[in-house]
């Protein structure tokens, strides 16, 4: 199953490679990972996306909270979050097609970043289903490069 | 004002360093320069900077301080690489500094550069690239900190030239905060609560000491637990000594070379309760067959060892001395003779007779030792056939007395860890067991010990081959011997007589018990070399994929 962790960490140089290399050693597989700065300069967050089964992933949490730059190990699987993904994509756009490509655009709610002379870059945000959703609808007109990121995920405030 | 580097060695001095095992270079000038100006601290001139790391870690396991070595950049920092990890496999506390082109050419490949805290990762419990001499003094405070405490192990501090040349106020640093690192030492209660519940209704019982229970300093907390419950206690290689090894609760070493005893107890108990140690694949053979009939507890210091290889039923995180002491206050004391009826009719060593065989055997030496080895003896091991039959065979009565490379198995650890354990204890006899193999790595350590003034008795079994391998070759290659035999040695005599050492030979059985004597009170370095059976092979052993209850013995 596909756990998500989020993982604060110092914010020291050194600290990814420290984590990353830990998941390459133990065979750990990450699906993905995001790392960015917190609301506390001095700490980082990592959010990762890990495939394992419930012994597997025990054993990651362990194992990155015996890290002396690891400062606390939360698995968000089950929690109530939102999670968002970024995607930009730029697609084969000549004239005949745009209109087409603004409606899908639209109904995605992604923003149209530039416009080149027979292409668009299109950025979105969404979960995981979203972003599969758009570059779906967006394959058949041609798609010449994609970049995104991995998942970040924030915990929803109590209700 | 002072350089980086007398801040340095003031840091040291402050966490009370005595002895630094280390080999100068260039990156490490000004660390040399202040260095020797200290009144506090020894500075010990090695052979091989592999021997400074080893040193640092006999050092440590012989005295319980953490072991400090030093080496300067590029070969000499890589040259410390194998003793890094044997430390960090065993769990045991230093501090390794090592010397690094200055900030400003780290990462153009500059000469005798080498990216040590890369290298080192995998093997450190932690490590420091010193960018800014500000911070030498919370480094090094918080580097002893992390490599003594919890589960100790190895942590390295890379400082770049110009850091150590720098010139700057010293600001001590007198407190550190690590928010990602605070081990947990008390036992959670309700835990408590259920490992004593077991412990009092368990048949039979089974107690394993690991090396944890040294590191704990809890060898007497163990020893009165087990009384209290006249529980027999199994050991593993790191173990050996947390409690008597002539203790009549002893049943010895368990694991794929464990004694029959021991592990046919750890095959029929009903609860196994495992103390600081992590079910290494030597201990445990095939885990799906480990203590099958067994509720299992593991008391750890590290929660990341608990469940990583075996079923754990009760966890319980914490510092051995700690709980042990919880655990004792609510026990009362059992009898478990049913039990220790059955232990009785288990073979004791399984395979330990020799037979009549016409060459010396090593168990006949190992028997030897045991008559005449004083009692502040320290043996430490190379590794082998003949560390088996010292693991098996050899009474070690006192912890941080057996003194061997187990979880890396390192051949050339032997003699630089007894240089490190005869400098932490001056007053002990310390014996280091090699085999013809291993004492060829550990050698250039002689050196060190020569100018040292250190009386190491060194006992080579001679069996003129890389015996453990060759028994390897035995069960799974069909005997084809490849590699494992030595045409031609050097005369270890004349090496030995070139350290200046005592030299002793045995080639004929009658002559041990007078030989063996003379070698171990002989009052300087001595070099005793036995020519023992190239045939014999070390058992009960344990082949790949068995659990430990199918053993197989000598034939
Ligand atoms: C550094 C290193 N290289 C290789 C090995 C593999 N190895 C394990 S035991 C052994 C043979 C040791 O020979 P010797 O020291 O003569 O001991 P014996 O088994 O003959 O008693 C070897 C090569 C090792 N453990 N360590
Ligand atoms: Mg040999």
């Amino acid at each position: 199953m596909r756990h998500t962790l989020a993982v604060l960490v110092e914010n020291h140089p050194g600290v990814l490679s420290r984590v990353a290399g830990l998941f390459a050693r133990r065979g750990y597989n990450i699906e993905s990972l995001v790392v960015g700065e917190t609301e506390d300069k001095t700490v980082s967050r990592i959010t990762l996306v890990v495939e394992g089964d419930e012994k597997v992933i025990e054993q990651v949490s362990k194992q990155l909270n015996k890290q002396v730059d690891v400062i606390k190990v939360n698995d968000i699987t089950n929690e109530e979050t939102v999670e968002r993904q970024l995607l930009l994509l730029k697609v084969a756009a000549d004239p005949p097609v745009r209109q087409e490509i603004m409606q899908i655009v639209e109904i995605f709610r992604c923003r149209i970043v530039d416009i080149g002379r027979r292409s668009l870059i299109i950025e979105a945000t969404g979960d995981e289903e979203k972003i599969q959703a758009i570059i779906k609808s967006l394959q058949p007109f041609g798609i010449q490069e994609l970049v995104r990121t991995g998942k970040v995920a924030m915990v929803r405030g109590q209700k | 004002m002072l350089l980086g580097a007398e801040i340095l060695v003031k840091c040291l001095e402050k966490e009370g360093v005595e002895v630094i095992f280390g080999y100068p270079g260039g990156a490490v000038l000004e660390i040399y320069d202040a260095l020797v100006k200290s009144e506090c601290i020894k500075h010990i001139l090695v052979r091989h900077e592999q021997g400074a790391a080893h040193e640092a870690s006999g050092y440590a396991r012989a005295s319980g301080k953490v072991g400090v070595c030093l080496a300067t950049s590029g070969p000499g920092a890589t040259n410390l690489v194998t003793g890094i990890a044997t430390a960090y496999m065993d769990s045991i506390p230093l501090v390794v500094i090592t010397g690094q082109v200055p900030t400003s050419m780290v990462g153009t490949d500059a000469f005798q550069e080498v990216d040590i805290t890369g290298i080192t990762d995998p093997i450190t419990k932690y490590n420091y690239l010193v960018k800014d001499p500000r911070q030498l003094p919370r480094i090094v405070k918080e580097a002893f900190h992390i490599a003594r405490s919890g589960r100790p192990g190895p942590v390295v501090i890379d400082i770049p030239r110009d850091v150590s040349a720098s010139l700057l106020e010293y600001e001590a640093c007198d407190h550190i905060e690590l928010r990602g690192y605070k081990p947990n030492v008390n036992g959670h209660a309700g835990q408590i609560k259920q490992v004593v519940q077991l412990l009092m209704d368990a048949k039979r019982p089974l107690i394993c000491a690991g090396g944890g229970v040294i590191s704990a300093g809890a060898g007497q907390e163990l020893t009165k637990l087990a009384e209290i419950l006249n529980v027999p206690v199994v050991s593993t290689m790191m173990g050996l000594g947390a409690i008597p090894g002539d203790h009549p609760l002893a049943l010895g070493m368990l694991g794929t070379y464990g004694v029959a005893r021991a592990n046919l107890a750890v095959s029929r108990c009903d609860l196994f309760v495992a103390l600081g140690m992590r079910f290494d694949d030597r201990v445990t053979g095939n885990t799906a067959k480990f203590a099958p009939g067994a509720k299992i507890v593991h008391i750890d210091i590290d929660p990341a060892e608990i469940g990583k290889n075996v079923r754990v039923d009760i966890p319980l995180v914490g510092d051995l001395k700690i709980v042990l002491n919880q655990l004792a206050g609510r026990l009362v004391s059992k009898e478990n003779a049913v039990w220790w009826e059955e232990i009785a009719s288990f073979p004791p060593i399984f395979g330990e007779d020799q037979g009549e065989n016409p060459e010396i055997t090593v168990p006949e030496i190992m028997k030897a030792i045991n008559e005449l080895a004083p009692d502040n003896i320290i043996f430490t091991t190379d590794v082998g056939q003949h560390q088996i039959w010292a693991a098996q065979l050899l009474k070690v009565k006192k912890p941080r007395t057996f003194i061997s490379s187990g979880g890396l198995g390192t051949m050339g650890y032997g003699i630089p860890a007894a240089v490190g354990a005869q400098v932490a204890c001056p007053g002990h006899t310390v014996l280091v067991i090699t085999g013809d193999g291993s004492f060829q790595m550990g050698m250039p350590e002689l050196g060190t010990a020569l100018e040292q003034d250190l009386p190491l008795k060194v006992l080579i079994l001679n069996n003129q081959s890389l015996g453990m391998v060759k028994q390897l070759q035995d069960h799974y290659c069909g005997g084809r011997y490849a590699a494992v035999h030595f045409k031609k040695n050097p005369d270890f005599h004349y090496l030995a007589k070139a350290y200046g050492a005592l030299a002793l030979k045995i080639t004929r059985r009658e002559e041990i018990g007078e030989k063996v004597s003379e070698f171990l009170r002989h009052p300087g370095l001595a070099v005793l070399e036995v020519i023992v059976t190239a045939k014999d092979n070390v058992y009960p052993m344990v082949l790949a994929g068995c659990g430990l209850a199918e053993m197989i013995g000598r034939e």
